[in-house]
This record gives structure tokens, sequence and C-alpha cells, in this order.
């Protein structure tokens, strides 16, 4: 997902303490920022948000690959508002890791020299038109199966802040959807797209999910404090048996010849993805990974004397202020 | 020596004008997306290149109208040459940094909020009712860029640095904005548009009274690059830009996106 | 960090008439820029009419332990709430 492989920590904190807070989890209440909790919790969310916002931002790029080259005003128009939502998104997301007492400054810091990480998805490329159709129907849909029932998550700025994700995030599928069916329909040329863009991001979209967590310790931790709500295995499942109908409704070939229909577990069968990829991936050994890193440090250093020089203004006029007064 | 423009021919030209400015720039500012110095500015710098391609859509519609070649705004954004092409010199220029292109937007912004408050009074109520919707945009834009220009002019000796060079940079492609020819001529006789050259004295007044708050020096010539207006002569950076743009609907003719 | 823009709520009025609530948070370099800021980030999609900002430092709030005192003596005043009383029917809307 967004945030892949989250550690969740140990807690070593006051048993009692920790009852009462899992009391309050288990009973439905949120946590705010200023109530007691685990330092594991909090480390743990720190993490697990900041790689949300991480691939917010990260995954501006990949698609902010074809807003110059989008084929109409319309599309350019779509696809901006689009590849603008998600900077939002990423926004909205590292104001609730503020919360917990960490910078917006220190978490891109963080990114940006590798301690941090972002989704692998987005160190996979975008290489014909098409591929903003599938990030849209793929990626953003494999993204709303997790951040939906992440709206009920127990931190209340992160509840927050997904709810209001999941509100704008509506578009992003239907958009995608709505653009790769104009391709799946079109001249044979866009229907080759259509069909390339699918077999090169199916494997990487069901990734996004993360390796099996059934027996994860720090998946068992995670449920129990409601930052995560659903196994990946579960999430998976349900991107599938989703997915694989509406890929036969554009008419393309399925990406995945093990896809079949299983009557007994009311499930689609599938393959699974090739994890020692993913783990390259994840290492930083993707298609992508050094450019996508490259492409945010250079604006985070490109941009320093921009915010250096609207806070030395900012403070030079509240001084002329003072001074007057 | 080419007959004279009828009526109708320098109507379409002087709405070409009008869309190619914001399609070019809202193509520059598209590119930031992703990039910006800071989160707030990637959103914001977004929002402006939405205006203008919603403007774009609106003005090279109507343009299309205008020509009665049952032309859409895609047909004539993505498929004409760089010749065909209407826009002031100034919105071609590559971005090259933040500060140039907040400088450029302000310079910009400047004239079309001018613009647009003479537009709204047009004798023609297509032009009028466009003009209508889009000042209030533009005029968000114009004190957006403003702002902008003042805090990084006013900001660190760098930063200071940066802004005085855009300035000069972008200087000599100001006055192309109000040098005015036989398509304004005729909008002016026929109440559509003002006469470009009239709109410079509140235009120096207004830059003025920002970029002295911003603490930069205008540069002290009024030596003014021209071509684009007529498309005689655009900037090498134009052909670049439509390669990019065009690449799709010229690669595959007649597909529907 | 050094020179980070500090941190602003962001409050919006979303219809006349309404109270503004609390929609999320932004940075800025002061206030003037937390507005545009405001705008262009929170109401992207027509949500606001009136936005205001506070720099976060300045939001003095309670602290979850005074909740009980804070907050359970107002439990116990039930007849502050109009369903306290039992108003006969033949009465009409009051």
């Amino acid at each position: 997902m967004y945030a892949q492989m989250v550690q969740s920590e140990a807690s070593t904190d006051d048993p009692e303490k920790l009852a009462a807070f899992q009391a309050r989890i288990d009973a439905g209440e949120k946590i705010e920022p200023k109530d007691w909790m685990p330092a594991g919790y909090r480390k743990t969310l720190i993490r697990q948000i900041g790689q949300h916002a991480h691939s917010e931002i990260v995954g501006q790029l990949p698609e902010g690959n074809w807003i110059t080259r989008a084929p109409t005003l319309e599309r350019k128009a779509i696809l901006l508002a689009k590849v603008q939502d998600e900077a939002g998104h990423g926004l909205y997301l590292y104001c609730a890791a503020e919360t917990l007492g960490v910078s917006r400054d220190e978490l891109t810091e963080m990114l940006l020299d590798g301690r941090m990480k972002y989704s692998s998805i987005f160190n996979y490329p975008t290489l014909n038109w098409a591929d903003m159709g599938a990030v849209g129907w793929l990626v953003d849909g494999a993204a709303i199966m997790n951040q939906v029932p992440l709206q009920r998550t127990s931190f209340g700025p992160y509840s927050r802040a997904m709810i209001r994700v999941c509100k704008e995030e509506s578009f992003h599928a239907r958009q995608g959807f709505d653009a790769i069916r104009k391709m799946a329909t079109g001249t044979p040329a866009q229907k080759k797209m259509a069909q390339d863009a699918v077999n090169r991001l199916w494997f990487p979209a069901l990734m996004m999910f993360g390796p099996s967590d059934a027996d994860s310790v720090h998946s068992t931790q995670s449920m129990a404090w409601k930052i995560k709500m659903n196994t990946n295995d579960e999430l998976r499942q349900k991107f599938v048996d989703q997915t694989v109908p509406q890929i036969e409704f554009l008419g393309l070939d399925l990406p995945d010849e093990g896809i079949t229909w299983n009557e007994e577990r009311g499930h689609y069968d599938y393959s699974d993805p090739d994890w020692s990829e993913f783990f390259d991936v994840i290492k930083g050994n993707g298609p992508c990974n050094t450019d996508r890193l490259a492409a945010r440090n250079k604006a985070w250093k490109d941009g320093e004397w921009v915010r250096d020089g609207l806070l030395a203004h900012a403070r030079k006029k509240a001084a002329r202020k003072h001074a007057a007064e | 020596m080419a007959a004279p423009l009828t009526d109708n021919e320098a109507l379409f030209q002087f709405l070409l004008r009008m869309g190619d400015n914001t399609l070019i720039l809202g193509h520059r500012v598209s590119e930031w997306c992703g990039h910006s110095p800071v989160l707030e500015e990637d959103i914001a710098l977004a929002n402006t290149a939405l205006d203008l391609i919603g403007q774009t859509q609106m003005w090279l519609g109507l343009a299309g109208e205008v020509q009665g070649e049952e032309k859409s705004a895609d047909d004539l954004a993505f498929l004409r040459d760089v010749w065909d092409f209407r826009n002031v010199l100034l919105v071609e220029v590559p971005n090259e940094d933040f500060g140039r292109t907040l400088m450029r937007q302000f310079l910009f912004d400047a004239w079309h909020s001018i613009q647009l408050g003479h537009l709204m009074k047009s004798s023609d109520e297509r032009v009028a009712a466009i003009a209508a919707k889009t000042s209030k945009e533009v005029a968000y834009h114009l004190e957006r860029s403003a702002d902008t220009v003042v805090g990084l002019g006013d900001g660190t000796e760098e930063s200071h640095g940066y802004m005085q060079a855009a300035l000069d940079y972008l200087w000599p492609y100001v006055g192309e904005m109000f040098v005015s020819d036989e398509v304004d001529a005729a909008m002016a006789k026929a109440g559509i548009a003002p006469d470009p050259a009239s709109l410079r004295a509140d235009y120096d007044a207004l830059i003025g009274r920002v970029l002295a708050e911003a603490t930069l020096n205008i540069p002290d010539s009024g030596f003014a690059h021209k071509g684009g207006r007529n498309g005689k002569m655009h900037t090498e950076h134009l052909g670049h830009l439509l390669t990019q743009m065009q690449w799709l609907q010229r690669a595959y003719p007649g597909a529907s996106w | 960090m050094k020179n980070e823009w500090p941190l602003w709520e962001i409050f919006i009025r979303g219809q006349h008439g309404m109270s503004h609530r609390h929609v999320g948070s932004l940075h800025a370099p002061d206030a003037e820029m937390a507005i545009k800021n405001a705008r262009d980030v929170y109401t992207r999609r027509n949500e606001g009419v009136s936005i205001w900002v506070v720099e976060a430092n300045n939001i003095a709030a309670s602290s979850p332990s005074d909740k009980g005192p804070l907050y359970e003596p107002s439990e116990s005043k039930v007849y502050r709430h109009p369903t306290f009383f039992d108003i006969p029917d033949e009465v009409g809307a009051m």
C-alpha cells in the first residue's frame, strides 16, 4: 500500500496505562495528539503516516511526466487537477504526522536521504498515455481499498486526513477508468497502449498491498491499535475481485494467465507477484528509484532560496510593523 | 501585400492572441507540478495553470466559432504550427527558476487584469462574458504573483538577486504587449477591445508600485522584442513546447482521446 | 528546523450563516500568505466563503487530563437541554 511493511514498535510502557489505552481503542474512541499514547504507537504512526505522505508526493512524478503531453485541453486539466490533489493529500498527511511531534521538514529530509520509504509502485515508469488511465484506475483503485477503512483508524488527525482524501479521491479512479476506456475502444494503436499499460502495471499494483502478512507480529500490533485495518492478502483479493471484471468489460486481455474464477472460494485465483522484484524495488533498485529521489532532491534544493526569501520578508514586515507601533 | 483584414478575420486574430497567451502560459506553469519549492506553492501554481487552461478553452472555443471552419479549441491548440501562434513572446520563454516564473507571471497578470477590465465592457457580448468570468481568476493571480514578487524581492540578498535577474531578463519582452497593429485598430474601432498602447500608463503605474515595494529596479531600456502577437518571429522555445504539447495528436491523427 | 515556515490552523466558513470550522493546517511565512495558501489548498472545490488562519503556536488548548473537571459538571445539568422538559402535546410547537 502507500505505507508498506511499516514496522510497529514494541511497547515498553506501563502495563496499566497500556491496558487503559487499548480499552479506549477497543471502545472505538479516537486518540487525539495531546492524549497519552504508547511510545510505540507514536513511532509507528509517524513512520506510517510519513511514508503515506511521501508516497503522495513522489506519486506526483510518474503522472506529472505526462501533463505537458496530455492530448486534449480537457485531459490536461483533469490530469493536472488530479496530480495537484496528490500534493494536497501529501500536505494533509504531513500535517497529521506533525501533530505527533515531528516537523514536515524533518520528514522531508528523511525521505530525501533515504531513511524513509515511499510506495514501491512509484518506482515504475509511465511510458504511454494509457498509463495515465491505468494509474488512476489500478493504482488509485488499489490505494482506495486501503484508505477507505483507514477513515476509521484510531488516531484522530490521521482519520480526518483520510476522510478528506477519500472524498477527493473518488474522482481519481473514475477519471482513470474513463481515460483507459477511451483508449481500449479507440484505434488499434490506442488499444495497444491500453493493453501495454495493464500488462506492465498489473503486478506492481498487486505488490502495493505488500507481501502476505497473515502471520506478521507487526501487523497484529498495528491491527490491535487500529492503525492497520485489514491484512494485505484480504485487500489484495478484494482488489483482484473488483478489477478482473473491469478488465473484461474493457475488452482487454487479462494480464495474468493464472486468473481464474474459483467457485469454491467465491474469489478469483491469481498468480503471486514476483516478490524478489518487490524487494529489489524496496532496496532502491526499481526502474525509477534513482530518478524519483533525484527529482525530489532537486526541487527541495532549488527551492531553498524561495522558502528562505519569503520567510525573511515576512520577518522584516513583522519587524517594520512592530517598529511603527 | 495581403488584402486588408475583414472584421471577422481581425476578431479571429484577436481571439487567438487571447487564447494563445493563456494556452502557452498555462502550459509553462503546469511544468512546475511536482517540482515546486514547497507543497503550498505547488498547489497554488497548479490552480493558476488550471485557470489558464480553462480560459484557453473559452477563448479558442470562440475563435473556432468565429473562424467558421468547424474547428474546436483542441484543433486550434494541438494542430497549428509555430507561425500560426499569436501569443506574446513573454509567455513562451522557459521557466528557468521559480523567480523567473513568478516574475513572468506577475508581468503578464498585470497586463491581463487591465486588459480584461476593458474587455468586460466589450461591444461583443461573447467577449464581455468571457472577460467577466476570467477577470475574477486573474485578479487573484495578480494578487498572488505580486505578493510573491514583493516577498522574494524584499527577502534575502540571494532571493533579491534572483528576482532582479529575472526582471532584467524579462523586461525586453514586456513592450510587445503594448504595440498596436491593424488587428488592434480594427478591434478598437469596433469597440471590441482597447488599443494596447492605451493600457501602458495604467500598467506602468501598477508594476511600478509593486516593483518598488519589492526593492527591484526596472531596467532603463525601452527596447522590446516582438513577433509573437503577429506570428512573424517566435522564440526558438515555442517549437520545443509544441513538440511536447502536440505530440500525441500529431503522432496518432484522427484518434479520439 | 532552522527556517521552516510556521504551521497555521485553518478555519473555513462553508456557507453564509454557518460558523467557521477547522479544516486542517498548512505552512506559510505569515498570516497573509497563510490565507492565500488556504484558499489554494482548502477551497479547491468551492468549499468556502470566509477563511480564518491562526498560527498553531498561538492556540491555547485544554489538556486531556482536564477532561473530567472541564466537561463532567455540565453532564449533571440536564435541565440545560430542551428534552429535559415534558411539554404536553396540545401546547403546540415550542
